[in-house]
């Protein structure tokens, strides 16, 4: 099951396959419904999906919440009814309920793709049904498909793939940042690009799902995450052109990502250099205050997000931790390569996963620092290992410059409070015992 | 299809999957696709287990299934037995895997893996979480302690503890609890399962005189196997609330044989003063909603309306395999039982029936919290904040002294309730700042969104009264001077009485008419 161990200097990898301690592809929809604010959610599944979306969302289901899963029972698999009638009465329920969604997402799980369930079929002809009412698409988030954020990127495919259908109108986009980041870090980087004079940029996903952006030949993009390989072929299937960077994590990150829409579009370098001066030295110096706590320190990624590489060219560069391995579920060469490159010789690259090996690597390498899945972390921390869960890195605002020390902190964070309670158990045994 | 937003129950497997993480030694190997094992942080995140749970799944792609999925089964079986040398190995199937029809236990026969395999049929999408941690266990007693011999001679008051196990709500401190007050008695707890079993442990449950089912929902299966095979009989009173751990003592202690008048522990129960100390007179007739498992809502029920007084306004459970037990209970306080998986549902019931307080489960906290009413969890499903670290049982004495407390907690206290029916312009200390500690962040603006939700009329209210009753402004201005928490009570009661007798517009008159007609 796996390959013997191999250093990033050559192209090959650890390939593992045995059992994978990962997310599926549903679980994006916790984000997903937030950030596209009229959009509805909808998993044709079984009970397992809706006990996972409201397990893996803990405390912020709602009672209203933007998702919810179209259950399927018994009859629906003895043929005793018809799928799609059935589909189409809780499609009809649903909106009877929530009049306000404009587009509504029908989300493939494994128990729908195992008995081939013809959910494009059903996206259209409820397309067709609706009309001028929600505009309705699907895309697969099925564990045996996609792992964790690439239920983004199958959702944000479905968004391209649906908008020459759709007819947007308008211009053509100069500029499509891909990949769903936070508000705020959205808003900084329209201001940084308005600087440099390139404006016209549009997000995808939008924060709104009728403000889509028309795409077409002459329309550059570039993904703000790694984890966007359908995306991009869907974008190209358009006709646009990918700007090739390496992703906005940290100041080197960030810088090196808007040098790329930078050159692309022809912005000086003194303007370049006069727009970003100063929010770089701001990112310098807020991820200078944790530098002391993880340099040096030995760390080691499991695969989760497809992040890992750029967290781990970020920790190493920036940071100055030594990285062990990094995992990540799946590797986009073309994507991934500038990361990759930028690492240290010596690091160990795996795709894919077999836990209990991979676990045993973990341990044998006695790491300071472990980025694992919260089915692992705290185990992990029983054994007095340090560990920081990876799925923050898909909550929380952590690309571009602002927020590069907020980055460093979640790798310090779990060393800094390790530190802080040992100390304390030390100081209070100091008093009980004079 | 069903249109689910919220489940109170997770799939079968995961019953499964609480009762394998419950005992030691047994290990479960789930056919399953990728991304399943985010049950694992059901147990290492919400109970905040130290160690993965004794799962193995054999997470399947899609690239697999062109393959022989049935292969990756038995490759993950032979290494997990390998890897964790269990006792005992559970093989089955979740909803996705039940499509493949690989039979795991077919597999696992011809695997011939060294150690006893039990395989699990659970109907993914027929049954749900509690049904299958009821099967799992029925199915590790019948192999293990099926084939055993019932010894000669069996000691009286000796008994085993069925039906506690990992996610369980509270189940850690009830049992800790009840084998306290059993020793007290004179009772020998022989064999406490699932939680903290080993399968030679269920070899040993004949050797008991008779069993405790402290969860029905998961023990009772099992108990009545052993009351079958061996003539073992069983207790299934659930001692949660001070009268029910009386009953539940005698029951035992005759069981066992022991004279009923000595019922230790109870000189620990301060529940049964509080409630009868002034300062709870307050309490009388407060309308409470109860929803939760079936075990749970019920005792809650018997413990709201006898103990503290409460008016039970509605019960209900989602649990259908308990649907008659819950209808005799709900029969006994004259509502009608919800019985229903549905949360909308549960919404509605709330709405139409205002409670002053709700018991329920996590769902309830989100209904409650929407409909900005008082409540408190009584039942899974829970979050973590319901694995608390303290000691906190439901069951027995002490376990009503923790339910007292948790279920005042969040009633606004008597003298403020007080001051506010006689003081209503207070600018900080008003109507809409309700009791202090529910609401830390800024009361006033949120509470002005929500404008008494219970105030304006119910979105999903089942019988409203006609439209065109309309009230005065001085009608209007009076009721808005009835406490919040009893005001929509008021306005529907008087609605009704002004249908009823045709008066229109509502004056101030026929608010105090209908008050005097349905007193409170």
């Amino acid at each position: 099951m796996n390959q013997s161990l191999v250093s990033c200097g050559s192209t090959s990898t650890i390939r593992q396959r045995g059992q994978h301690e990962v997310f599926c592809g549903l679980t994006s929809i916790i984000w997903l419904h937030r950030k596209v604010q009229d959009a509805f959610f909808l998993v044709v599944g079984s009970r397992t999906c809706a006990h996972l979306i409201q397990s893996a969302a803990g405390v912020m289901i709602f009672s209203e919440p933007r998702f919810a899963t179209a259950i399927m029972e018994e009859r629906d698999l003895a043929g005793m009814v018809d799928m799609h009638d059935e589909l189409d009465r809780e499609v009809a329920r649903l909106l009877e309920r929530r009049p306000d969604i404009r587009m509504l997402v029908l989300v493939g799980s494994c128990p729908s793709e195992v008995i081939k369930f013809d959910l494009k079929r059903a996206a259209e002809r409820l397309d067709r049904k609706y009309g001028a009412g929600p505009r309705v698409l699907c895309y697969s988030g099925s564990g045996i498909e996609t792992t964790f954020t690439q239920g983004e990127d199958n959702f944000l495919a479905a968004v391209v793939q649906d908008q020459p259908r759709n007819g947007a109108t308008g211009k053509v986009a100069k500029l499509v940042v891909a990949g769903a980041v936070a508000d705020v870090v959205e808003d900084q980087i329209t201001r940084l690009l308005a600087e440099m004079g390139v404006d016209d940029v549009v997000f995808l996903p939008g924060r709104n799902s009728d403000r889509l952006p028309r795409i077409g030949a002459g329309s550059r993009y570039i993904l703000a995450q790694p984890y966007l390989g359908s995306t991009a072929a869907a974008l190209e299937g358009l006709g646009a052109t990918r700007i090739n960077a390496i992703f906005p994590l940290g100041e080197e990150g960030t810088t090196a990502w808007l040098k790329a829409i930078a050159d692309s579009f022809g912005v000086s370098p003194a303007r370049f250099a006069t727009v970003t001066e100063a929010p770089r030295r701001r990112a310098l110096e807020a991820t200078a205050h944790y530098r002391r706590l993880i340099e040096g320190k030995r760390i080691f990624l499991f695969p989760d997000s497809q992040l890992e590489p750029s967290l781990a060219r970020y920790l190493s560069r920036e940071l100055c931790a030594d990285i062990i391995e990094v995992g990540s579920p799946y590797l986009h060469r073309e994507h991934v390569a500038g990361e990759l490159a930028m690492l240290p010789p010596g690091v160990s690259i795996s795709e894919g996963q077999d836990v209990e090996v991979q676990i045993d690597r973990c341990r044998a390498a006695a790491p300071d620092l472990v980025v694992c899945g919260m089915g692992l972390a705290n185990p992990f921390e029983a054994e007095g290992i340090v560990t920081k869960w990876s799925i923050e890195f898909a909550f929380t605002p952590i690309h571009g410059y602002e927020q590069a020390g907020d980055l460093a902190e979640l790798f310090a964070r779990p060393l800094m409070r390790k530190a802080l309670i040992a100390d304390g158990q030390a100081s209070s045994r100091r008093r009980i015992a004079p | 299809m069903k249109l689910t937003m919220w489940t109170y129950e997770g799939p079968p497997h995961v019953g499964a999957m609480r009762i394998a993480a419950s005992m030691q030694g047994v290990h479960y190997v789930l056919h399953s696709p990728q991304g399943d094992t985010y049950a694992d942080l059901l147990f290492t995140m919400i109970e905040r287990r130290a160690s993965r749970p004794p799962v193995t799944y054999t997470t399947f792609q899609a690239r697999d299934l062109s393959g022989s999925t049935a292969d990756v089964f038995k490759t993950a079986c032979r290494d997990a037995v390998q890897r964790f040398r269990p006792d005992a190995l559970l093989v089955g199937a979740s909803c996705t895997a039940e499509l493949l029809q690989d039979d795991p236990a077919g597999l696992a026969r011809t695997l011939n893996v060294g150690v006893p395999v039990v395989p699990l049929e659970l109907p993914s999408y027929q049954k749900k979480e509690n049904w299958g941690a009821s099967e799992t266990f029925y199915r590790l007693v019948r192999n293990f302690a099926g084939g055993c011999e019932r010894p000669q001679h069996v000691a009286p008051n000796s008994c085993n503890i069925l039906g506690p196990s990992a996610l369980g709500f509270r189940n850690r401190d009830d049992v800790t609890e009840i084998t306290r007050l059993l020793a007290a008695n004179g009772i020998d707890v022989r064999v406490v399962a699932p939680l903290g079993a080993t399968v030679e442990d269920l070899a040993r449950l004949p050797e008991a005189a008779f069993n405790i089912v402290l969860y029905p929902e998961i023990g009772d299966a099992a108990a009545r196997f052993l009351k079958k095979t061996f003539g073992m009989p069983f207790v299934s009173t659930v001692p949660i609330g001070v009268g029910a751990t009386r009953i539940f003592l005698a029951e035992v202690r005759a069981l066992a044989g022991l004279s009923n008048d000595v019922l230790a522990g109870e000189d620990e129960d301060r529940a049964t003063w509080y409630s009868r100390s002034v300062d709870s007179n307050y309490l009388t007739n407060k309308r409470v909603f109860i929803f939760g498992d079936a075990t749970h809502a019920i005792a809650a029920a018997r413990i709201a309306a006898r103990e503290l007084g409460f008016k039970v306004c509605g019960l209900g459970t989602y649990m259908r395999e308990f649907a008659r037990e819950v209808r005799e209970a709900a029969e006994e306080f004259g509502v009608e039982a919800l019985i229903s998986d549905d949360h909308l549902d549960v919404e509605a019931a709330i709405v139409e029936a205002r409670p002053e307080l709700v018991l329920g489960t996590q769902m309830e906290r989100h209904i409650a919290k929407r409909l900005r009413v008082p409540c408190a969890v009584i039942s899974a499903p829970v979050h973590v904040q319901d694995f608390p670290a303290r000691y906190s049982p439901q069951m027995g004495f002490e376990g009503a002294n923790v339910i007292f407390d948790s279920w005042v907690h969040p009633l606004m206290m008597g003298l403020e309730e007080h001051l506010l029916q006689m003081f209503r312009d207070d600018f900080e200390f008003n109507d809409r700042a309700q009791a202090s500690h529910l609401h830390a962040h800024a009361p006033a603006a949120v509470a002005a969104t929500a404008e008494d939700a219970f105030d304006s009329e119910p979105l999903l209210s089942a019988d409203q009264p006609p439209a065109d009753l309309s009230w005065t402004p001085d009608a209007e201005r009076e009721l808005k001077k009835i406490p919040f928490f009893v005001r929509g009570k008021a306005r529907r009661n008087t609605e009704l009485f002004a249908a009823r007798k045709g008066i229109r517009p509502i004056t101030v008159e026929t608010l105090y008419d209908a008050k005097a007609h349905f007193a409170r």
